[in-house]
């Protein structure tokens, strides 16, 4: 047994150290496989950083109130009447009496994008004081908060980056909307960052909804009080709502759109995929044929079929390794963090994010290339350790 | 041409090189006709937008809705031939994923679309039904839906006066070509108004035809101005630029697409294909010499190796785009997300002169090294 493994690893060894010597057709399968992980990296990368965008918007102690049958914040909509009852409901936090939950306005505002220079969809939400301490990752990185009363307003820090005239200082207009940008704030990346804040009373007089809201965003005493909340509210017969955990709101908010990037994303690389192995195929028939007389003298030499089957296989896997490593690094250097914004299909509204190549996705394109450096050697092997030593021997 | 059975017994002596050469270049170009149907899918119809037809939405997005009374002023404005409107519904049938294009429409809006084929007796049908709808194909058949059928939507934006769902009378199934949106779910514009329980006469956007494309931008910059300083300020756009912008919300996918397309086809099609071609040359050293003494000249075995290359290129690669165009061909991933999920026509002959530029690219080098060599060394190396 000893022996055999000591036979296996010098021929395997054997290969791998040779492969300099088939340098050309070596680097037909390395590239392939390298142009495989750096598009199925780079890919899914973009649904990655999407999702986290907005799972990482949602806090599993805060709880999304709509009204019952809206899909999202733009088609839900309450009177301030019942947003006054939600404020009642047991399970939530308190601080000095008052209940942590705040009624918002959402609607959307045309800004334009830089990468394109036209018009997108930018979440504008309107909020009431209590908001801050209800979404208490939010803080102000430049300028100030809005004084509540005024057409001032603050923007996200992603925002600020993916669209252009609605910067620290500048004044927004459309219409009879008129806001003046006066601070800059950060909630760690996460999709409220694409939102311009103001008064929930601006937004209220300049899109005619009287005395109405959204959305309430409450904070729970505890994660645990949720279903008392919840329950509460659905079987409050004044109200007609619906209670979702925040986080799973944003994940259901998120769902299509990376549903689909992923759908994209997998057929691409399945099938770039078939298409690398076929290359390794192609380069490591070249190798076995190019050592025939290699092999065959070490078979001679009395090496068993074993030892040269892996062998072969060995290099093949050395090859999709290295393959996988520089594509796997191209990736991460050329794309992680890069910053951008998409439209949600969802909700219609944009969403600024940033690609993550995550450590799941690297091992993810790794992995993937070993099963194409695999699959790519197998055949090539067999027909490797199957070489009649005479005739093999004989050729050339 | 004579050469050709020349080449074709070439690819023949290295049968598994060939079959394997000829499956990554089938393979890349798959992969380009699949990322061209993902091109035209999120591309949502920009290219057969009607040159004529205007959109207006409110200024501030089309989120604000315009007054119903705006209609007639438009239509008397001068340039303008037709006019009609459109409210976007929402809704969802049965199931909340189920999501698909509800809008609610006036009864002249397919005047504007001629692009939807509907039978003349099932408008006639729909137009006298106020409870009636008209869907596409698609859905059509997704759904299970048949003329007469009664449908329940559930409302998500505009909820009725009873309840949360409302009901329609499916009147009509309309059709078209190949890239036309065939799952949307249109219905009476006044029955929205009259069940709804606000935003009475409130429409949600105006599209309306023109006599001269030409005239666009004075048009749609007079209509603007007819509007100014009233309750609701107004944007009118051609429809080209209307949906153009929503494309480009999503993003710049086209740059993304031709970055893949460009990884896709250096790693699978060029690499390959330039390094089965050199060693084939490599391998016929001496033939080729022989070749040349019997008299080839460099031009024809410059033509016999880029002839080589072009034929595993056009074969495998046609392969490849024939067999996406009929897979997509039929329609059959449409779904509400990306509706028209095609291959065109110009992306077919777009990818068969493809594979000829690249069929000769990954020729060239190899064929200019058979082109060189001289006799007396090729012969001599073996």
């Amino acid at each position: 047994m000893l022996r055999w493994f000591g036979q296996t690893l010098a021929v395997a060894a054997l290969s791998v150290r040779t492969i300099p010597q088939r340098l050309s057709s070596s680097a037909v399968a390395v590239v392939g496989i390298a142009g495989v992980v750096i598009v199925f990296v780079a890919v899914l990368s973009i649904g990655e950083g999407f999702r986290a965008a907005m799972s990482n918007a949602g806090s599993p102690s805060r709880a999304v109130v709509l009204r019952g049958g809206a899909d999202s914040e733009m088609t839900s909509g309450f009177g301030g009447d019942q947003a006054t009852i939600m404020t009642e409901a047991p399970g939530l936090k308190r601080v000095d009496n008052r209940a942590l939950a705040s009624p918002e306005l959402y609607v959307m505002v045309d800004v334009n994008k830089r990468s394109t220079g036209t018009a997108a969809n930018v979440p504008l939400r309107g909020i009431e004081p209590v908001a801050l301490q209800v979404r208490d990752e939010a803080h102000i990185v430049e300028g100030r908060m809005f004084q509540f009363g005024t057409n001032e307003a603050i923007v996200g820090r992603s925002a600020t980056r993916q669209f252009s005239g609605v910067g620290l200082g500048s004044e927004y207009v459309a219409g009879n909307l008129r806001i003046k940008i006066v601070g800059v704030f950060d909630t760690g990346g996460t999709a409220s960052e694409t939102e311009i804040w103001c008064d929930s009373r601006l937004v209220q007089a300049v899109y005619q909804r009287g005395n109405s809201y959204q959305s309430l965003l409450a904070s729970l005493d505890s994660p645990a009080s949720f279903e008392t909340f919840k329950n509460w509210l659905t079987t409050n017969p004044q109200l007609n709502v619906q209670v979702r955990r925040e986080t799973e709101f944003y994940e259901q908010q998120s769902q299509v759109m990376t549903g689909l990037i992923r759908g994209i994303g997998y057929t691409i690389a399945v099938l770039m995929g078939i298409g690398a192995v076929f290359g390794a195929i192609l380069t490591m028939y070249t190798a076995v044929s190019t050592r025939t007389r290699e092999i065959a003298t070490l078979r001679a030499l009395g090496f068993n079929t074993t030892s040269v089957l892996i062998s072969v296989l060995a290099e093949s896997l050395a090859l999709a390794a290295i393959g996988g490593l520089i594509g796997g690094l191209a990736a991460y250097l050329a794309f992680n963090g890069y910053q951008t914004s998409t439209m949600n299909f969802q909700t219609f509204s944009q969403v600024a994010f940033a690609f993550a190549v995550t450590r799941s996705l690297l091992i993810q394109g790794l992995s993937y290339a070993l099963i194409m450096g695999l699959i790519g050697g197998l055949l090539p092997a067999i027909k490797a350790a199957r070489l009649p030593i005479a005739t093999a021997l004989r050729e050339l | 041409m004579k050469y050709l059975p020349l080449i074709w017994r070439n690819l023949l002596r290295r049968k598994v090189r060939t079959i394997f050469t000829l499956a990554s270049v089938f393979i890349a170009f798959v992969l380009y006709s699949f990322l061209m149907v993902v091109q035209t899918a999120f591309s949502m119809g920009v290219d057969m937008a009607g040159a004529d037809r205007l959109m207006m939405m409110h200024k501030t997005g089309l989120i604000q809705l315009l007054p119903i009374s705006y209609q007639q002023q438009i239509g008397s404005t001068p340039g303008v031939t037709h006019v009609s409107n459109a409210s976007w519904f929402g809704g969802t049938y049965q199931d909340k994923a189920n999501q698909f294009a509800v809008i609610a429409v006036g009864n002249n809006y397919f005047e504007l679309y001629p692009e939807a084929k509907i039978p003349e007796d099932q408008l006639k049908a729909w137009l006298g039904d106020r409870q009636g709808a008209i869907v596409g194909r698609a859905s059509a058949e997704k759904f299970g839906w048949k003329i007469g059928d009664k449908v329940p939507i559930q409302a998500t934006i505009w909820q009725p006066k009873q309840g949360q769902t409302w009901f329609f009378n499916v009147d009509a199934i309309y059709d078209g070509e190949r890239d036309f949106d065939k799952t949307n779910f249109f219905f009476h514009y006044e029955y929205l108004d009259e069940n709804r329980r606000a935003a009475y006469g409130m429409v949600g956007w105006y599209v309306m035809r023109i006599d001269d494309p030409s005239h666009a931008a004075e048009i749609g910059g007079r209509l603007d101005s007819q509007f100014l300083n009233s309750s609701a300020e107004t944007k009118t756009s051609t429809e080209k630029a209307f949906l153009q912008g929503f494309v480009n919300q999503v993003g710049n996918i086209k740059a993304m697409i031709i970055a893949i397309l460009t990884a896709v086809l250096f790693t699978l099609f060029l690499l390959v294909l330039a390094n089965t071609m050199a060693q084939a040359v490599r391998e016929r050293t001496s033939e080729l010499a022989v070749l040349k003494t019997l008299g080839f000249s460099n031009p024809l075995i410059l033509t016999l190796v880029l002839g080589e290359s072009m034929l595993l290129a056009i074969i495998g690669g046609g392969l490849g785009l024939a067999a996406t165009y009929f897979a997509v061909g039929r329609g059959s991933f449409n779904n509400a997300l990306l509706p028209v999920f095609i291959m065109r026509n110009r992306d077919f002959v777009t990818g068969l002169v493809l594979c000829c530029v690249l069929g000769v690219v990954a020729g060239s080098l190899p064929a200019i090294t058979a082109m060189r060599l001289r006799i007396t060394d090729a012969l001599r190396r073996t």
